[in-house]
């Protein structure tokens, strides 16, 4: 039933979420636990400049993405001085766009966790003598736990349902940057509409259970504490 | 003194109604590479008849799957003649009004200057990264790009280098923003007064590809058919001949 061209699409679109759910682990957390720990000014600017993408419609962040990457922006200026020829068309540059499009979506969570966690345990840790770097890899780490995994399926299953970026900078190349749901827009716009139903109840159907799954897990994570 | 006020207020009222049926706004759904032209034909529409357009561009096989899932568009200007031809088929638009208001251009562009020849020498080359065309599973002027590609015997050399404008607009702002070094784009896109206006450009001889026949009709959801009418009057008056050829279509 499912087209070598879908299968490919959806590959593509397992790919790019699961590279942008890693990188964003690495990222979102030391912004999530900064947030959480400063007492700096940049506090709330920042938090503002995370939570961006949250509101901004996906045209403009693919506009400013489209001329920052481009060879006149200063991004473009920046990977060509780097020897990379040029990120739009790429997969790469699919996912330079997607964690600056998820990235709300990978820290308020964590900041959410961190939060819950608290000064105190890591004072405790302190006493203990325990550094801060060990502290907060056995302590507030593995405490906040269930934060990381909503964060990483919310932040996985907002890239799966990226679209107006990648349909803005990624040039629909097979197999580089047709992702899923640019799969399906084709489709519709080819009146091949039964190959988008397909697809789109995938879709539909996997975001559901991811949903569902998060609606799951939370309740549990709220007994245990 | 009344009765004169009450004459001067009826009076008015029908004067109020009488401009209401006269000047009308109707809904365009515009193909991406006219909607520039149709811009400037609505100016002087508005100044001659009164009328207004509303004017939403886009692509031509967007604008096939909105139509018939009841979008409340009065007249539809394609980019070709298929899709008017389906939907009167399909009962969605009125047969008797469907003609071709233009014959469009494709353009090989690229806003760097000279990279672009006579003779599109430059296809032969690997002096290009990328090279943008429109949507050919579904953009007319992408099936031209391709047709043109494969008659220079270039397609199966050039192929992973092919990026793919949504709509022949956004082919455009791919190759406009440099992201690609050229692209095959709608000549109205590039001509302002009978001139290129930036870079270099090979204008496509039409025999390299299917002519663009672009086809306007007129919806079945038009309920303002006067002001409907009166634009596929004026799409064939001289004037707008005239603006339609400053832009390359015939």
């Amino acid at each position: 039933m499912l087209t070598a061209e879908a299968l490919q699409a959806l590959w593509l679109t397992l790919q790019l979420s699961t590279v942008v759910t890693l990188i964003l682990l690495v990222i979102g957390t030391p912004i999530a636990w900064w947030l959480v720990q400063t007492r700096s000014w940049l506090k709330r600017p920042i938090g503002a400049l995370v939570a961006l993408p949250l509101v901004l419609p996906p045209s403009v962040l693919g506009f400013y993405l489209l001329l920052a990457m481009g060879p006149q922006g200063p991004v473009g200026q920046f990977t060509r001085s780097l020897g990379i020829e040029q990120l739009p068309f790429t997969f790469w540059g699919l996912v330079i766009a997607s964690v600056f499009y998820s990235l709300p979506f990978m820290v308020q969570p964590l900041q959410t966790a961190f939060e819950a966690v608290g000064k105190r345990p890591m004072e405790v840790a302190a006493t203990l003598r325990a550094s801060p770097l060990d502290a907060f890899f056995s302590v507030a780490l593995p405490m906040a736990l269930p934060g990381f995994v909503t964060a990483s399926i919310m932040t996985f299953a907002h890239t799966v349902g990226e679209f107006g970026v990648v349909l803005m900078i990624g040039g629909n190349i097979a197999g580089q940057t047709r992702v899923a749901s640019v799969q399906i827009y084709d489709y519709v716009e080819a009146m091949q509409y039964s190959q988008a139903h397909t697809l789109s109840a995938i879709l539909l159907l996997f975001s559901f259970l991811v949903l569902l799954g998060l609606q799951l897990w939370r309740p549990q994570t709220k007994r245990e504490v | 003194m009344t009765n004169y006020w009450l004459r001067v207020l009826s009076s008015l009222v029908f004067l109020s109604t009488l401009m209401n049926t006269q000047a009308a706004e109707i809904n365009v759904a515009v193909a991406a590479n006219f909607s520039i032209v149709l811009k400037e034909i609505a100016v002087e529409f508005q100044k001659d008849t009164g009328h207004q357009l509303a004017i939403t561009p886009g692509a031509t096989g967007k604008f096939y799957a909105q139509i018939s899932n009841g979008a409340p568009f009065d007249v539809f200007l394609s980019a070709d003649d298929e899709t008017p031809r389906k939907l009167v088929q399909e009962g969605k638009a009125i047969a008797a009004s469907q003609f071709t208001y233009a014959i469009g251009r494709l353009a090989l562009w690229s806003p760097i200057l000279d990279l672009v020849d006579k003779s599109a020498d430059i296809l032969k080359t690997d002096k290009f990264k990328y090279i943008a065309i429109a949507n050919a599973k579904v953009a007319p002027y992408g099936q031209a790009a391709v047709q043109t590609m494969q008659k220079l015997g270039v397609l199966t050399k050039i192929e992973p280098r092919v990026v793919q404008g949504e709509s022949i607009a956004q082919t455009f702002q791919f190759v406009s923003t440099g992201n690609a070094q050229l692209g095959f784009v709608a000549l109205s896109q590039i001509l302002e007064n009978g001139k290129i206006k930036t870079g270099s450009a090979w204008i496509v001889p039409e025999e390299m590809h299917e002519q663009l026949k672009q086809d306007a009709v007129v919806l079945k959801s038009c309920n303002q058919t006067s002001a409907c009418q009166a634009l596929m009057e004026y799409l064939k008056s001289e004037k707008v001949k005239k603006m339609m050829a400053s832009y390359g279509y015939k």
